[in-house]
């Protein structure tokens, strides 16, 4: 599966100013029992987003009229923390989220964005507290992942992200199609090394 | 002069891709039904197979009932459990099944099969995967994409992480377990203070560990935002895995034994951060607030707001206190519960079980408590009916269940109504959590079964020192 390429990005931005937003946040557990990954959005943020009989919390970031389907989430620090559930990010895309800015991020969180063609931008704390402060004014944003900056209102930021992460997004490239075309011998070269080394990794096979 | 993770990481290099980034070869993968049906859908839509099915094993354990193991009551959680069945038999990946012996939770059973062995590396799509860094096994958890490409690839790319080593020193007290190093050590860096990192815990301390404990303390890691938790391989580890069904037998046992005694971390070998704990100062500890490093010894009390100094933890903490309906200043010992649960990936082993057993046993759990004892695997469950520990609980007024990840997940019907509080042996204190608008606490089993018996928060040390009193 390829994804849809990133580039450039403009719209409005929410502002979600709170640290340590996990996984169970994004996705409460109960909803994974769903084994689809599509369609996912109504359940993002959802005991944040609504009471228990359905209606929404208009207090929620959001829930704002104004930032409905923003395609941009700027929020606090180890986002994304806990359980490793690929739902928080599919939900958040399905919702129209392409783009978080934070000051960090669970490690699996941030690698599951990408594998999603979801930019995570990490930048310091006064940056991302300048930018939150543009998002709640209601200010467009501007991302451009070619020339790595953010442009909100009178806002110029640049942004560092890794170059072969970055080729991915902007070509969208699938993880395992470039691993199987370009890595397949270098693979096979390794089990044969480590059948040698190691025999009783494949002479003790899990048995049905 | 090379680390534990130094060495399981150059063994398992497929391709150096610059960078710090090195294509690892993925030799052991734990698949359950929550993480998997999306990684299986790839694999369908993209015609592959897997590389190495063998290398693969399925086991159902989050959604899944403990009440009862005839029927899944819940039409979800039904087809999601069918769905691994079909998946499995499709890309014959081992499967065990659900009423089988051989069912539990994935980091409980992957070792108790001997799928887990020292020297591996093994992943799974759950953040918990953490565990199996007990064995000197290169462990951690990954998203369903991941799942995916190690079904397909046998490989991840991975970003090499820096080193952490953890000097364990002192013995612990009474009632006093590896779950409290854990929560005290979360406790001072922080839940990000490992980011980044492969943490190996080290010291004569943790040598004298059970390989529960280790496995306990390294599932743990994960919750100070560290993927990687290690212990070096030793002859505890190997007492554990010799004769287990999948681990080496005969010639290949003792082949990789002496492989596995390669792999300590060289004395001299360089670390980049070094951390020291002494488990002198170390009491059973309790979390009160939301996130896992929101955690203080029993003895103390709920921190003010007010008095912390640094800004984002004063908010984390105003957030926290509000969430959990305490009061700043608050002592820890005062707070009433509602629940109690003793299991999870973390605390479900034999040992944990054990534990509890020997606090609750002549005693009875508080009047308006609700407490369950969810074993971590078939296995295990049958072990402690064998010793009669199900006895001991269920005459303490404790709910003896079936094997899964329960209340620690909260996606069957094991789960807490708004403003209910649980003493909990698991892993996570986030909001909602255990069921919306629910109040974890996370604390050792003996810890958790204290709080059973008292109906609040309680010193366990106190309640077997009145016990003693009282005998004498």
């Amino acid at each position: 599966m390829s994804l849809k390429p990133f580039t450039t990005l403009s719209g409005p931005a929410a502002f979600l100013p709170e640290d340590n937003v996990d996984t169970d946040i994004i996705f409460p557990a109960r909803f994974l029992l769903i084994t689809a990954r599509e369609g996912l959005g109504t359940y993002a943020f959802h005991d944040r987003r609504f009471l228990p009989d359905g209606t929404e919390i208009p207090d929620f970031p959001l829930n704002r009229p104004q930032v409905r389907g923003a395609p941009i989430l700027v929020t606090g620090a180890n986002f994304g923390s806990g359980s490793s559930r690929e739902h928080a990010v599919w939900s958040m895309a399905d919702i129209g989220i392409r783009c978080i800015i934070a000051q960090s991020y669970s490690e699996i969180f941030h690698g599951n964005c990408f594998r999603n063609g979801v930019l995570p931008i990490t930048l310091p704390a006064d940056k991302v507290a300048a930018l939150g402060a543009a998002a709640a004014a209601g200010i467009a944003f501007h991302i451009d992942l070619p020339a790595q900056t953010i442009l909100a209102g009178g806002l110029s930021l640049d942004f560092e992200i890794d170059p072969e992460r970055k080729q991915a997004l902007l070509n969208g490239w699938d993880e395992t199609a470039m691993l199987l075309a370009t890595q397949g011998d270098a693979i096979t070269a390794f089990e044969t090394a480590q059948r040698q080394t190691q025999p009783w990794l494949y002479e003790s096979e899990p048995a049905q | 002069m090379k680390t534990l993770y130094d060495k399981l990481w150059e063994s398992h290099c497929v391709a150096d891709l610059g960078n710090g980034e090195a294509l690892i070869y993925i030799d052991r993968q734990l698949v359950h039904e929550v993480s998997s049906p999306q990684a299986f859908a790839a694999m369908r839509a993209a015609h592959r197979r897997l590389r190495r099915p063998e290398t693969h094993l399925a086991v159902a354990d989050h959604a899944v009932p403990t009440r009862q193991r005839s029927s899944i009551d819940d039409p979800l959680a039904r087809s999601q459990v069918a769905e691994l069945e079909r998946n499995a038999a499709d890309f014959n990946v081992p499967y065990l099944a659900l009423q089988g012996e051989g069912q539990g939770i994935v980091h409980v059973i992957g070792p108790e099969q001997g799928l887990t062995l020292p020297g591996i590396t093994i992943v799974c799509g759950d953040s918990h995967t953490t565990t199996h860094g007990a064995f000197g096994a290169l462990a951690f958890g990954i998203g369903s994409t991941e799942s995916s490409t190690v079904m397909a690839a046998q490989c991840l790319k991975q970003k090499k992480a820096k080193r952490m080593r953890v000097n364990v020193t002192g013995s612990l007290g009474p009632h006093v377990s590896a779950k409290d190093i854990a929560l005290a050590f979360i406790a001072r860096i922080g839940a990000l203070g490992a980011v980044g990192y492969a943490v190996e815990y080290s010291g004569p301390a943790i040598r004298a560990l059970s390989m529960a404990g280790r496995m306990t303390l390294c599932k743990m890691t994960i919750e100070a935002g560290s993927r990687i938790g290690l212990v070096a391989p030793d002859d505890t580890s190997f007492a554990f895995v010799e004769g287990r069904r999948l681990a080496p037998k005969g010639a290949q046992w003792e082949a990789a034994r002496a492989w596995w005694r390669t792999l300590p971390t060289d004395e001299g070998a360089v670390f980049d951060r070094e951390v020291d704990i002494d488990l002198a100062d170390i009491e059973p500890q309790v979390s009160w607030g939301t996130t896992p490093d929101e955690v203080a010894p029993i003895t103390g009390r709920v921190p003010d707001p007010a008095l912390i100094p640094d800004e984002a933890r004063r908010a984390s903490a105003e957030k926290a206190i509000r969430y959990m309906g305490l009061t700043p200043g608050q002592k820890l010992t005062d707070i009433a519960i509602t629940h109690v649960f003793i299991g999870s990936c973390t605390n479900s082993r034999i040992e944990d079980l054990r534990a509890a057993a020997e606090i609750v046993r002549n005693r009875h759990v508080a009047a308006g408590v609700k407490a369950i004892v969810v074993p971590g695997s078939a296995a295990t469950r049958a072990q402690a009916e064998s010793e009669g520990l199900d006895r001991i609980f269920t005459e303490a007024g404790f709910e003896w269940r079936f094997a899964g990840c329960s209340m620690c997940v909260g996606m069957n019907d094991d789960r807490m109504r708004p403003g209910e509080r649980s003493a909990s042996t698991s892993n996570r204190n986030f909001e909602g959590r255990q069921g919306p608008g629910a109040r974890t606490h996370l604390m050792s089993p003996v810890m958790a079964a204290a709080a059973g018996i008292a109906g609040h928060l309680t010193d366990v040390r106190d309640l077997t020192s009145i016990d003693v009193r009282t005998l004498a």
